[in-house]
């Protein structure tokens, strides 16, 4: 950890303050109950689980979150406000990025690119000074190349720089996907199934990039995962859902002896 | 024989020109249909609709000046002035910036997770209003396109040629301002897709709608760019074409050629779409040249459909395209 770091005296642990809180949220599609009445609260700086068995409402959470779903009951309050419905730009534009369970990127663009285009929310020069290749513009793009360059450099991709990401392997792309989340500098992080698909290897390289975002930036993160061993070692809380239903909440140690969790994760089989 | 040659290098050289405007108007589809996956078949009407547009104010004609005189018993046709070429361009160019935004308002807006044959319906019914709104607005009338264009048989052109050949080009000067202008416009719009924020958030969006949004890209904003920067791009195919043959109702027909072009050139590529188009003009200009002494008939009213089967059999995804057609 650095100095910097040290001296903001991160909240560790979920000990800060609430950054969101969800209240009661359901969640309908026609006839199926995606979510039903499911209230937790993410708080700053920690890194907070979301399990369950497949199906369980996970991703839709991580929907609703980040404005994609909109529920049909409940209340979503972030740093403090009520947040009234939002379309998923406005959401990503007050500092929520994320990434998906199927990679959705930028599948014709170069790595720097998608990771550049992470940064839209942060850039202010107008059309206009664009296209006129206006000095402030410009230095803006330099700075925000730099940025850019600085993720690259943290997440070990300098060789994929000028690749067109629709030609990387799957762990790679998972990695970029990352790296364009992370650009966007946000306040909260929402990563749905980070290593889903990735041998041991590239998982603890996923887990070390999560902790140390987590650590270097006090980046607070929400993500979904299926593997319990990774979960229980990074995460500062866990949410457990079941059927659209929370069926747990607590620390790793908690959710371990918790009997729904046990109960629900020995009835399905994976 | 060498006689024949030039003549067919003449010949070619002309249909670069309608070549050019096949182009401009493929060019129109590819960026909605990059960018929003919608098949716009109003394309055609568009370019129709900018140029009426521009005749209209440039000649100070009072909108809808005939429903006004129906329903108030006035006798009023024209504000009496006539607007600078450059004026009348830019107002036109903003008329379809407002036109964007109305599509965006009042038809995309509600059918943005459909499918894609609804939108193309959508844009089906866009062409047959936008054709009655334009008549409406500007009658329907032919109108010669005057603006400070040069026009008739480059002199310099013919007598160099004469010199070196001993055969002079009849070149069209519109022609050669015609092909500078879309050079032009053809490279604004690469360099600005490839460097600019919205020209970012524009290959975002064509890329990956779910990934746009997760980034802060408003795909609502997009669609007016995209749709703004169609019809400014029809507005110039409708100036060319204008000046060339008048503005009439037939100009949207020239959509219909856009269509094997877009076949040649692949939907999605923007090089396909210029490329495409010249191939086409200049293909059915030679094809005519050399055919119609042996098979007769109009053949350029079918050569480019023609060429865009054989395209369709042996290169589904166009020369630049890509696969177009889900794999089902
Ligand atoms: N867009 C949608 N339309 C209809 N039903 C949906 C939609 N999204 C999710 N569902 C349904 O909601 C339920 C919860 O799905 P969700 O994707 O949230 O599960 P999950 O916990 O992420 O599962 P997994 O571990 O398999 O990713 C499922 O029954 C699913 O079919
Ligand atoms: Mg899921």
């Amino acid at each position: 950890m650095s100095d910097k770091a040290n001296s903001e005296a991160k909240p560790k642990n979920g000990s800060g303050e609430i950054l969101m809180e969800l209240k009661g949220i359901s969640l309908r599609f026609g006839g199926v109950l995606a979510i039903s009445d499911v209230s937790f609260d993410i708080k700053e700086g920690e890194i907070r689980a979301i399990i369950g068995p497949n199906g369980a409402g996970k991703s839709s959470m991580l929907n609703v979150i980040s404005g994609f779903y909109h529920p049909q009951e409940g209340e979503i309050w972030f740093r403090g406000e009520r947040r009234p419905s939002m379309r998923p730009h406005r959401v990503a534009a007050q500092g929520i990025a994320r990434t998906f369970q199927n990679i959705a990127l930028f599948k014709r663009m170069t790595t720097l690119d998608n990771i550049m285009t992470g940064r839209m929310t942060l850039m202010k020069s107008s059309f206009a000074a664009q296209a006129l290749w206006w000095g402030p513009a410009e230095r803006e793009e330099t700075e925000h190349r730099e940025k850019a360059e600085r993720i690259i450099d943290f997440l070990g991709i300098q060789a994929i720089r000028k690749i067109p990401v629709g030609t990387l392997p799957y762990g790679l792309q998972k990695r970029v996907e990352l790296g364009r989340a992370l650009a966007a500098e946000p306040k909260l992080l929402l990563l749905d199934e980070p290593m889903a698909g990735m041998n041991v290897e590239e998982k603890e390289d996923m887990s070390r990039f999560i902790l140390d975002v987590n650590d270097e930036f006090g980046t607070t993160i929400a993500l979904i995962e299926h593997d319990m061993g990774v979960v229980m070692d990074i995460s500062d809380r866990i949410v457990v859902m079941d059927y659209g239903k929370k069926i747990g909440d607590g620390r790793p140690a908690e959710i371990r002896n918790n009997q729904h969790v046990i109960d629900a994760y020995l009835g399905v089989a994976h | 024989m060498v006689e024949q040659l030039l003549y067919a290098i003449e010949v070619s050289l002309n249909g670069l020109m309608t070549g050019i405007l096949y182009s401009l108007v493929a060019l129109g589809f590819v960026l909605i249909f990059k960018a929003s996956g919608v098949f716009n078949y109003a394309q055609g009407i568009m370019v129709l609709f900018a140029a009426l547009t521009l005749v209209g104010l440039q000649a100070g004609q009072v909108p809808f000046a005939h429903l006004i005189n129906a329903v108030f018993g006035t006798r009023i046709y024209s504000f009496g002035w006539n607007l600078p070429a450059i004026a009348a361009i830019a107002l036109s160019a903003m008329v379809m910036v407002v036109l964007a935004m109305a599509v965006e308002k009042f038809i995309l807006k509600f059918l943005v997770h459909q499918e894609p044959v609804i939108l193309f319906m959508a844009t089906i019914g866009l062409a047959y209003f936008l054709e009655g709104f334009g008549e409406l607005m500007w009658g329907g009338e032919i109108k010669p396109l005057d603006l400070p264009l040069p026009v008739g048989i480059s002199d310099t052109i013919e007598s160099a040629t004469f010199e070196r050949f001993g055969y002079g080009f009849f070149i069209d000067k519109l022609d050669i301002a015609a092909a500078c202008v879309a050079a032009v416009l053809v490279l604004s719009l690469v360099l600005f897709f490839q460097y600019s924020k919205i020209g970012r958030a524009l290959r975002a969006v064509a890329d990956d709608h779910q990934a746009a949004l997760s980034v802060g890209i408003s795909l609502r904003y997009i669609w007016v760019v995209i749709w703004s920067i169609a019809g400014i791009v029809g507005l110039a195919a409708g100036i060319m074409w204008g000046a060339k043959s008048g503005v009439q109702f037939s100009l949207s027909l020239i959509a219909l050629k856009a269509l094997p072009v877009l076949m040649l050139g692949g939907f999605t590529s923007i090089p396909g779409a210029i490329l495409g188009g010249i191939i086409i003009g200049v293909g059915e200009k030679l094809f005519d040249f050399f055919m119609n002494p042996i098979i007769g008939g109009a053949t350029e009213n079918w050569f480019a459909y023609m060429l865009a089967l054989i395209f369709l059999v042996f290169r589904p995804q166009g020369l630049f395209g890509e696969r177009i057609i889900e794999r089902v």
